[in-house]
């Protein structure tokens, strides 16, 4: 069938399944938008700003496991995604973006709008392309969809010159890729499987140390089938919440700078080290040469690049989890003695019953560590929560009940402040039955606030709560502990009316400072179904702890804090 | 961890934007890049990459690794068992004893390859080792321009 270049990349997006697109128009691009005004195969959602249009993607992707689309203009459109290209990047997260570029006779003239997208884009997508002819176009989108979701996920930019999307031709789209140069490996090595089990039946102190790469492999079933089959426990990085479900008996919880004690204990004392998807980040060592000094290393991941990056293995295996974990399991099950590491958890307990992850509450005034348990005992395992990026994302981490993988989603690598309310809107787009609750802080959520307008717009009814402490909360911390309390730029004291702010986009506001407010506004966000900013007055000097400080044993953790 | 030489071919499609990709790669990780050889493949859509570069044995596999997780790539070859040559073009004045200049280059494998009124150029191919020792010994006749072509290198 003849068809424009515009109406190409429509079409293969509905022939890949995508019926939403997050997205912004402008000139460049806007040939395709003129096709997506005349098709109704899938939906496009107005963000109000660029890089919201890709972390919405993010979400989407993240709560659905399927690619996130998000589509935006040449020039500034471009820049402005860059950020969120960056944070999927950094999480691994499956993306395509589409971005409009100058004709093709103006690339390289400085032209209106004009930027080196897949230069600026090279070192924070997994592959990109630009579109040099509408021969390739149909076979790039194919490649583009298959490189995002396939082996190790990532974000792909396509880049469209205007005068390709206006050009006619034919459209075939192709049913398979040829990709010579690009085969992900699945299948685990046997023999080196066999090997890593025999580890795991020598091993006294056994560890399962979980990663991101879990939820993005959906191998959790497999997950907390090996732990029960063989009774070891486990740790979750910040992108692992959930994976265990926070009732199992073997999961201690999160390790790492803001881990509980008996993480980063069983860390430190493991004999084995079974990562799984999990790429020993310096948030989760600490003092890389004090790291987990007694175990030896199975890392199972699909990345070879991660293995041996930055710790030695004894047992590499490339291949997906899901592969890999049937094989061991299948290996184990005639074998383990569960009862065989009853002392090593037994130890882990103690630890734990010594240092338990714990915060002082207070009558006087509202401790984020207590809304965010609380939220948890109220929408519990129903709500997808997401984050932005600093104390109110760490307290969050520790004490909501995750109960599933792809509940928690948050910016783990990047670290991208303004991620959270987009991620919450793309989140509810794809998973519209779950209640989606963004919990955020007073210096996060105005980085991309604008997004009132669109989840009020499609009524998306995203739950911010804003964990105010009129700080730069985590920056503010680590001036107290490690810069004598020079508060430098970090007071946010002068700020907007939140309630009056949400109100004035068409969604809600919620001014709280007592527990039973916080109930009230709570149960009423969740009746009203509308996009709401909730306002929560915090203690401004709660500090997230326990903390290992950077560059100091994982050992070495401040469980509590003194002022001197 | 000691630090060690290494040449790695790579071979890769030949389409616009994939020697920003290999050598974006090292810049952005912080990788050596000593030098650097690219030119297509004859009879295929390949091109191959020659890449010298310094780094201990951690930094060498991490390299590779990530050279070999590039899109475009189809094959990285860590060179142990090799035959590895460089130019070297080097102009001379004319009024330089020409006849040592031509002793000098053929104990290096090369030769003069161009004569004018007030220059000569020398060609030289052979190992990056030998080309140094040649470019020491030319010292004597005071070259003019020096253009070293980077490493090519071939598995035995």
């Amino acid at each position: 069938m003849k068809m424009s270049g515009a109406q190409m990349v429509c079409e293969a997006l509905i022939a890949e399944g995508v019926t939403t697109v997050f997205g912004y128009p402008g000139g460049a691009i806007m040939n395709v938008y003129d096709a997506i005004y005349k098709q109704d195969g899938f939906e496009h959602i107005l963000t109000r700003h660029e890089q919201a249009a890709v972390h919405a993607a993010d979400g989407y992707a993240r709560a659905t496991g399927k690619v996130g689309v998000a589509m935006v203009t040449s020039g500034p459109g471009f820049t402005n995604a860059v950020t969120g290209i960056a944070t999927a990047f950094t999480d691994s997260i499956p993306l395509v973006v589409i971005s409009g570029q100058v004709p093709l006779s103006l690339i390289g003239t400085d032209g209106f709008q004009e930027i080196d997208a897949v230069g600026i884009s090279r070192p924070c997508t997994k592959h990109n392309y630009l579109v040099a002819s509408l021969e390739e176009l149909p076979r790039i989108m194919k490649e583009a969809f298959y490189i995002a979701a396939s082996g190790r996920p990532g974000p792909v930019l396509v880049d469209i010159p205007k005068d390709i999307t206006a050009e006619m031709g034919e459209f075939v789209y192709p049913k398979e890729v040829y990709m010579p140069t690009y085969r992900p490996r699945y299948k685990g090595n046997d023999r080196q499987i066999k090997k890593a089990v025999e580890a795991i039946l020598d091993a006294k102190k056994p560890l399962l140390y979980l990663g991101g790469g879990v939820v993005l492999s959906n191998a959790s079933g497999l997950v907390k089938e090996l732990a029960a089959l063989a009774q070891i426990p486990a740790v979750e990085t910040l992108m692992a919440r959930g994976v265990m479900g926070h009732e199992n008996p073997l999961l201690l919880g999160m390790l790492g700078m803001h881990g509980n004690y008996s993480s980063n204990m069983a860390m430190s004392e493991t004999d084995l080290i079974i990562s799984l998807g999990a790429r020993f980040d310096d948030r989760v060592t600490g003092k890389l040469s004090e790291f987990a000094k007694y175990a030896d290393v199975i890392h199972v991941d699909i990345d070879p690049a991660n293995i041996g990056k930055l710790v030695d293995v004894d047992y590499p295996i490339v291949g997906s989890i899901t592969d890999v974990l049937e094989k061991m399991i299948s290996l184990l099950k005639h074998s383990v003695k569960p009862d065989r590491y009853q002392a090593w958890r037994e130890i882990l307990a103690r630890y734990n019953e010594l240092h338990p992850l714990k915060y002082d509450d207070s009558d006087d005034v509202l401790k984020p560590q207590w809304v965010v348990q609380r939220v948890g005992e109220i929408l519990g395992k129903d709500a997808i929560i997401t984050s932005d990026v600093g104390q109110h994302q760490m307290w969050t981490a520790q004490f909501y009940p995750f109960e599933r993988p792809r509940q928690w989603i948050n910016s783990g690598g990047l670290g991208t402040m303004g991620f959270g309310f987009p991620a919450a809107i793309g989140a509810k787009r794809g998973v519209p039955e779950k209640i989606v609750v963004n919990f955020t802080g007073d210096g996060s959520i105005l980085m991309n606030m604008q997004e009132l307008i669109t989840a009020a717009e499609y009524n998306i009814p995203v739950i911010n709560i804003i964990l105010n402490n009129h700080f730069l909360g985590m920056v503010r911390q680590w001036q107290t502990f490690f810069y004598d309390k020079r508060y430098s730029e970090t007071d946010l004291s002068f700020q907007p009316n939140f309630k009056a702010l949400a109100e004035a986009c068409g969604g809600i506001g919620y001014d709280v400072t007592t527990k039973k407010e916080f109930d009230e506004a709570l149960k009423d966000a969740v009746k009203q179904n509308k996009v709401c900013f909730m306002n929560v007055a915090i203690n401004r000097f709660e500090n997230v702890l326990p903390m290992v400080p950077t560059g100091g044993a994982l050992y070495n953790m401040l469980l509590e804090h003194k002022d001197k | 961890m000691q630090e060690v030489r290494r040449v790695i071919s790579v071979i890769a499609m030949n389409e616009s934007s994939v020697l920003a990709r290999v050598s974006g790669l090292f810049a952005g990780r912080g990788y050596n890049i000593e030098s650097l050889t690219v030119a297509p493949i004859p009879k295929s859509d390949l091109s191959r990459f020659t890449i010298v570069t310094k780094g201990n044995a951690k930094v060498i596999e991490q390299i590779t690794k990530q050279l070999n997780k590039l899109i475009s790539t189809l094959k990285v070859i860590e060179h142990e068992e090799m035959v590895e040559k460089e130019m070297v073009l080097i102009k001379f004045s004319a009024n330089e004893s020409l006849a040592d200049i031509k002793a000098l280059c053929s104990a290096y494998n090369g030769g003069i390859v161009n004569a004018g009124e007030n220059s000569v150029i020398a060609m030289i191919a052979d190992e990056s080792k030998r080309i140094e020792y040649f470019l020491s010994a030319a010292q004597k006749y005071n070259p003019l321009e020096i253009v070293r072509g980077g490493v090519v290198a071939i598995e035995r």
